[in-house]
């Protein structure tokens, strides 16, 4: 027992233990979701997230220990922000002749979530750095963080918003779409999909990916939009402000 | 061997964008400008075969690319204790506010036609 608790402590401090964990529940957490027939409840990043945080918790694991074994995964969100030019430049053809129109739903998508965000969080007396945090979460998270970093707020806590609004558009994007009377034509799969790509980023664009093909392709072209515009636009009207 | 040239490219690509956007002092972080270098790079073959294969790979696996950053949650639950109702409430009202103004915006614009695979 001594041992096996000595190995234990070796372990979980090198940095193998924390890929590993993360790989392993990942891979877990994928087929479970590929069992539950893709069922939007099921989502891998959500059940990762809760199984690992929660046995680095029970084990009285400190979350940097992790981390320096996840940041091998965490550091590709880099290399994967520059590979969005890779969907863009599919659909260059479609993104040249309407180009315009995606620009003015992305930046209205865009507007509408930083806008709605930081206005709640005044109306609902959050702290200010907690406020300024809110503004970049419909950005993908490494984008967020810089964001955030720039308005004055906390990049960590950011993050964490940028992935739980992601959590929160793949989960619910379904019924309000259905709600809204959007279709499952052609149309409707674009406008689907470029919303899920706007406001919830790289988890909402992986959702689109797995339900429909095209809406995935139009969420990437979404994602690559906002991700410029943001990044562009927030800190200049927080400037303004 | 194009998997390999494919994630030099992407990482090279973000060091340059690094450097502009630094040097430069541009608002657009790294990986964007280097996103930006990488659309007008893909006209060229030889970064185009390349790039396919890890960029699809990349893109496919997006949401596990979350998940380090999405433990960290763990950290921050004193925050999330004190607010975490009204951060809840905010971040799921502006996440469906979001959404529903881009499908709407979107389909409000597109002409009644299927979408073309382009």
């Amino acid at each position: 027992m001594a041992d096996f608790v000595q190995l234990w402590v070796y372990l979980s401090s090198t940095p193998l233990f924390g890929l590993t964990a993360t790989l392993l529940v990942y891979v877990i957490a994928q087929a479970f979701y590929g069992r539950m027939g893709q069922a939007a409840w099921a989502n891998p990043v959500l059940w990762s997230v809760l199984t690992l945080a929660g046995g680095l918790m029970l084990t009285g694991t400190a979350y940097p220990t992790y981390f320096s074994g996840a940041q091998f995964i965490h550091f590709l969100l880099g290399p994967a922000v520059v590979a969005l030019a890779w969907p863009l430049w599919l659909r260059r053809d479609v993104l040249r002749a309407r180009f315009g129109r995606f620009a003015i739903a992305s930046l209205a998508g865009g507007a509408a979530a930083a806008v709605s965000a930081t206005g709640l969080a005044w109306l609902l007396d959050l702290p200010n750095d907690v406020l300024l945090s809110m503004a970049p979460k419909s950005v993908t998270a490494p984008v967020a963080m810089g964001v955030a970093e720039k308005l004055g707020g906390i990049p960590a806590l950011a993050a964490v918003f940028a992935v739980v609004t992601g959590m929160v558009g793949a989960l619910s994007g379904k019924y309000l779409f259905d709600a809204l009377g959007i279709g499952r034509d052609g149309t409707g799969w674009m406008a689907r999909g470029f919303a899920l790509g706007t406001a919830a980023h790289g988890i909402g664009a992986a959702r689109a990916m797995q339900v429909n093909a095209d809406a995935g392709a139009w969420a990437a072209l979404a994602l690559g939009l906002q991700v410029v515009f943001a990044s562009v636009l927030i800190p200049l009207v927080a400037r303004m402000l | 061997m194009q998997a390999l040239r494919g994630i030099t490219w992407l990482l090279l690509l973000q060091s340059i964008g690094e450097v502009i956007s630094r040097g430069l002092h541009l608002p657009l972080p790294g990986p964007v400008v280097g996103m930006l270098l990488l659309l007008f790079a893909l006209r060229w073959p030889l970064v185009h075969e390349s790039v396919q294969a890890v960029a699809e790979f990349l893109l496919q696996h997006l949401s596990l690319l979350f998940v380090p950053v999405g433990v960290g949650v763990m950290t921050h639950l004193d925050v999330l204790g004190r607010y975490g109702a009204r951060i809840a409430i905010v971040i799921v009202l502006s996440t469906w506010i979001s959404l529903a103004v881009t499908a709407l915006v979107l389909r409000a614009l597109m002409p009644k036609e299927p979408a073309s695979d382009g």
